[in-house]
């Protein structure tokens, strides 16, 4: 009896279609590139800014247009999802032990989305003043 | 008692005849309370005595039967008949070599197991006649989850990072390492962290999470490398601000 152990090769390019968990997990990390976009405009948005109204209104200009306004809710989109998914797993990576007893994920969970909403509340109510 | 029939399609692979694997047909009896690893089992014993396979306890707990049904990795053990459409077809767990047929060379877990030491390095030995090494059981409830791994591999399976790295230390070893850094009588942390806490250890995991989706156990190593990388992370900014404070 010889042994002639078939190694089965992984597709180096394909591997991620093969299941929708590696999909969604590709998405969650392809939302990083949209929202890196996102806030390299913004920063370009603010230079132009500290360059003056005419500066800064043609940045606005150049971002209103079909294509501008598409990206920003691409953009948004992945946010969202990126927000979520980071949310979902913070049990695991932070599990919270009170009084000798286990936190329940989901405490965990809608404690990150209020600080989130009290966060951007808090922003909301600084950019209106 | 009517008796209806399901089509399995099993992959095979025998070293001394075939350059490569192929699916072969089985039609075996379909039961409500029938498990893949029941239909296997009828297909060994009345129908083709060439297939291999590896079982042994046939209720989730020895991990020999891990396999890949439809395209998911699952004890054969666990995997009702009757969950699955009219055709399953099984393959040999993914990123191993295989064998012959549904078995697999788990060399490459076995060796990264070792390098994490999965066991108790004792803080100072002790003698017999001291008595036995004490805890609490908050103490204990802190890594209880992680010793439940039975070492099947459906993680190793499911995991895109671990086919793609050779190197990778994967999810069980890395569970399991954690488990033990977690456990109060144990000191061998920082042995440990050789492996752990390098390229080919946790910072290989990009959190795909499919290790956790899989387990069989509810072990989720994906958790348990994740707090890893965090106490990992904290390791580096103690000996970054104070030098002088090596372990």
């Amino acid at each position: 009896m010889s042994r002639r152990p078939y190694i089965r090769e992984p597709s180096r390019t394909g591997w991620w279609l093969e299941q929708p968990r590696y999909i969604r997990y590709m998405l969650r990390e392809i939302s990083a590139l949209f929202i890196g976009i996102y806030a390299l405009a913004l920063i370009v948005g603010l230079f132009q800014l500290s360059k003056g109204q005419a500066a800064y209104e043609g940045f606005l200009a150049a971002t209103a247009g079909p294509a501008g306004r598409t990206f920003a809710v691409l953009a948004m989109l992945f946010a969202i999802y990126h927000t979520y998914t980071w949310f979902q797993v913070t049990p695991k990576a932070m599990p919270l032990t009170l009084a000798g007893k286990r936190v329940p994920g989901a405490f965990i969970i809608a404690a990150h989305w209020f600080g989130f909403f009290l966060v951007s509340a808090a922003l909301w109510l600084l950019a209106g003043s | 008692m009517s008796e209806r029939n399901i089509e399995l399609e099993v992959l095979r692979y025998d070293p001394e005849q075939d350059d490569a694997p192929h699916f072969q047909a089985y039609s075996v009896p379909y039961r409500e309370d029938w498990v893949v690893l029941d239909a296997i089992n009828y297909v060994k014993e009345e129908l083709d005595r060439t297939l291999s396979y590896r079982w042994s306890c046939h209720m989730a707990v020895c991990g020999s039967c891990g396999v890949v049904v439809n395209g998911e990795p699952v004890l054969a053990c666990h995997t009702f008949l009757r969950d699955y459409p009219q055709k399953i077809r099984i393959e040999p767990l993914q990123n191993f070599p295989v064998e012959r047929d549904l078995v697999v060379v788990m060399d490459d877990f076995i060796d990264k197991l070792d390098s994490v030491k999965p066991y108790l390095v004792a803080k100072e030995e002790k003698d017999v006649d001291d008595g036995a090494y004490l805890q609490t059981p908050a103490e204990l409830a802190r890594f209880k989850q992680y010793t439940a791994c039975i070492n099947c591999l459906l993680c190793y399976s499911a995991c895109p990072q671990y086919a793609l790295t050779e190197a990778f230390a994967g999810p069980a070893a890395l569970a399991l390492a954690h488990r033990y850094n977690l456990d109060s009588r144990d000191a061998g942390r920082s042995v440990r962290e050789d492996v752990v806490a390098s390229n080919a250890g946790i910072w290989e995991c990009s959190f795909v999470g499919a290790c956790s989706e899989v387990c069989p156990k509810s072990v989720d190593p994906a958790a348990a490398i994740q707090q890893t990388k965090i106490a990992s992370t904290g390791d580096y900014f103690v000996r970054f601000l104070m030098p002088w404070k090596r372990k």
